[in-house]
């Protein structure tokens, strides 16, 4: 592989990401899935790279999960992702950003419409006045929030307390990165990199001491892929996606998996436990799993974070392996303790693959 | 006697230079490249027949040996203005100056980039190779990987950069069907028991000779035609070329791996000749080729008086479609130029 030409379609695909003062809006699934994950991002981006940011008790979801199962029609959609907008309008703010790649790919797909259909922008701006009285300005910017880690990478790298380098061997740990569908694959000029080499995640994993790994199935949907998994029926499809995946990247051997997505951490984290008890397989070293992480719990973990607070023990895949190799030290007796230091209860172990 | 200028010593260049002097007319070719030839010096054997691409260069470099074609290599033109006595002004860039009765671009095309088809890793990935790489290593009587190892299946995937709209290229460019084709049977008879798979929209065999080559492909060297285009390709851990393609015809997805990929890159517009054709106000299609005056009956001049086409500037052309429009293109001007007092 020629790193160069990579290169050369990552510099094609530079994005402007603002520099401060961003509205906020959560993810409808993320708190449930990895429950520090939020939490963290703002620790990073207001404690510690001390950037102005605010969020709304009356946002709400974007409606893009129900927008892309064919329930919630796009005119509806696009009033509510005006009713976002007109709260960031309300509070002073100009740039948005977005938790959810899905909703990342809503708020990019309306402002596409928008900018190429204005009668569109014209008949939702009276939607939203007859229905709730609300005005609104279209962001000055819209960007993921691993767009602003990917950003502020090399202030955040300044700041490490761990590198993605193994302490023992001094290598770089080998990552595998995985983007959301909707981040780029609709609007390729939306992401850092582009849709079909994005640099957003291979960016921090650089950045902060680690190698890229790249794979046959790299582009491959992590197996959430919306009618995969939310039709019951259709179940096996996804794990079966996620088992292509995992056997495509086995022989690279990764340490760890970065996303961007609150899907794609679940599935490719969940999946592994269901595919060592279905097939009795497991993909990362002696039996266990391979880690799975989201771009704020690496990005805690380099910081120094506790394993604990960035609420690594409600993986299925252990984290352990991964922390070890980085030399992360951690008490594993607080592993599922909470916040109030009462038990949080403890997983039962797995027929297979180790924890 | 009138003199013409013609930019760009391909293969149109050649010939309308030779028709021209033989016409009785003074001719002047400005080449950029240290030889003439053009994209065809690069091209190893040609279809239909598998001639050698030397053979063509050979007769017609032997056409343009006369005193009346006066050659400029390694020169472009760098200004091109009319006078008031309706001749032609050209500065060269080493700043000779050429007073001309008339100006012939034959300044042909750039083969696409192949590296703006993201999903395909050309220049990403060392065994994603274009159509022209390939007919190199023909050339050199040698097709082999990036490793040095003789390959045992290759993949060659058509229409790359023609009839996209995600490139930005609607036109079809005609040629890359048939050298797929021809380039296929090379590989078959240059690499014996080497698989060979065709990935295509739809072929477009129009020209003489050009469906039994097809057949032939078929039936005697049994290389594999699959209709799909290619979604995506990937590099596996030993370096071959995973492939994801929907076969239209059977109605499934396939995937499959290959040690060579083999882009047949498309016909795009020459940029560099943009600056000239907007300062002399030279109309362009919408593809951004030249536009003829007229598609039927006036193929040969453009919207500017005095200034002529031939060949690959207006549209993907064969070699033979090529030396036939520089022939009438020659013609065309001499018809003109003599009805003029000189």
């Amino acid at each position: 592989m020629k790193i160069e030409g990579k290169q050369r379609i990552w510099a094609d695909y530079q994005k402007e990401i603002a520099n401060d003062h961003y509205f906020y809006v959560r993810s409808c699934i993320r708190q449930n899935f990895f429950p520090a994950s939020e939490v963290t991002f703002w620790k990073i981006i207001r404690d510690t790279l001390h950037k102005d940011i605010y969020e709304n008790e009356h946002h709400t979801s974007c409606s893009g999960i129900g927008y892309h199962s064919d329930v919630v029609p796009f005119a509806t959609t696009q009033a509510i992702v005006a009713r976002q907008f007109a709260l960031m309008t309300e509070n002073g703010y100009k740039n948005l950003t977005s938790s959810c790649i899905t909703s990342f790919g809503v708020y990019s797909e309306v402002l596409e419409t928008w900018k190429h259909f204005p009668e569109e922008l014209e008949r939702t701006r009276d939607i939203l006045y007859k229905a709730s009285k609300r005005e609104f300005d279209v962001p000055e910017n819209v960007a993921h929030t691993s767009d602003l880690i990917f950003k502020f990478r090399n202030e955040i790298n300044a700041q490490a307390k761990y590198r993605l380098v193994n302490a023992k061997t001094g290598e770089p740990l080998r990552g595998v990165e995985h983007i959301g569908c909707h981040y780029a694959k609709m609007f390729p000029s939306k992401g850092v990199g582009g849709a079909e080499h994005p640099y957003v995640l291979a960016g921090m994993i650089e950045s902060w001491g680690g190698k890229v790994v790249d794979y046959p199935e790299r582009r491959a949907c992590c197996g959430f892929g919306f009618r995969q998994y939310f039709i019951q029926a259709n179940r096996g499809y996804s794990v079966a996606c996620t088992k292509r995946k995992f056997e495509s990247m086995e022989p690279y051997k990764p340490d760890f998996i970065l996303t961007n997505c609150p899907g794609c951490p679940y599935f490719l984290d969940r999946w592994q436990y269901v595919i060592s008890e279905m097939e009795g397989k497991t993909y990362g070293e002696n039996g266990y799993g391979i880690p799975v992480l989201t771009y704020e719990e690496l990005a805690g973990l380099v910081l120094g974070f506790d394993p604990w607070d960035l609420g690594l023990q409600m993986h299925q895949v252990s984290v352990e392996p991964l922390l070890d190799k980085m030399g992360i030290a951690y008490d594993p007796a607080k592993k599922f303790l909470g916040v109030d230091n009462k038990n949080i209860g403890k997983p039962v172990c797995p027929n297979v693959m180790k924890i | 006697m009138k003199k013409i200028l013609i930019i760009g010593g391909g293969i149109a260049g050649m010939e309308a230079a030779h028709e021209l002097a033989a016409l009785g007319h003074s001719v002047v070719i400005v080449e950029r490249k240290d030889t003439l030839g053009g994209h065809v010096r690069k091209w190893d054997r040609l279809f239909p027949n598998k001639r050698s691409s030397e053979e063509v260069i050979a007769h017609l470099l032997q056409g343009v040996k006369h005193p009346l074609i006066e050659i400029r290599l390694k020169r472009t033109v760098v200004d091109l203005r009319r006078n008031p006595n309706g001749t032609f002004l050209a500065i060269l860039s080493d700043e000779t100056p050429i007073t001309t009765d008339a100006v012939l671009f034959c300044t042909g095309y750039h083969l696409f980039d192949a590296y703006k088809k993201e999903e395909y890793g050309y220049g990403i990935y060392n065994n994603v190779i274009t159509s022209a790489e390939l007919e190199r290593m023909f050339k050199n009587g040698k097709v082999l990987t990036a490793e040095g190892k003789t390959p045992e299946r290759i993949g060659i995937v058509h229409c790359v950069g023609s009839r996209d709209a995600k490139c930005g290229n609607l036109h079809c460019s005609r040629i890359c069907c048939v050298t797929g084709v021809k380039q296929a049977i090379e590989l078959k008879e240059l690499i014996p028991g080497v698989e060979v798979f065709n990935f295509y929209m739809d072929l477009r065999m129009f020209g003489r000779g050009f469906e039994q080559l097809y057949l032939e492909a078929q039936q005697q060297h049994r290389v594999r035609f699959v209709r799909g285009r290619l979604s995506e390709a990937s590099e596996t851990q030993d370096r071959r070329i995973y492939l994801k393609v929907d076969d239209t015809l059977v109605g499934r997805p396939m995937k499959m791996t290959v040690d060579l990929l083999v882009l047949m890159v498309g016909f795009e517009p020459r940029k560099t000749t943009l600056p000239l054709l907007e300062r002399l106000g030279i109309e362009r299609n919408e593809d951004g080729f030249i536009k003829v005056r007229d598609c039927h009956f006036d193929e040969n001049r453009t919207n500017v008086n005095g200034i002529y086409v031939a060949g690959a500037c207006t549209s993907a052309k064969s070699i033979s479609e090529t030396l036939t429009d520089a022939c009438s293109a020659a013609l065309e001007i001499h018809r003109n130029l003599s009805s003029k007092k000189s």
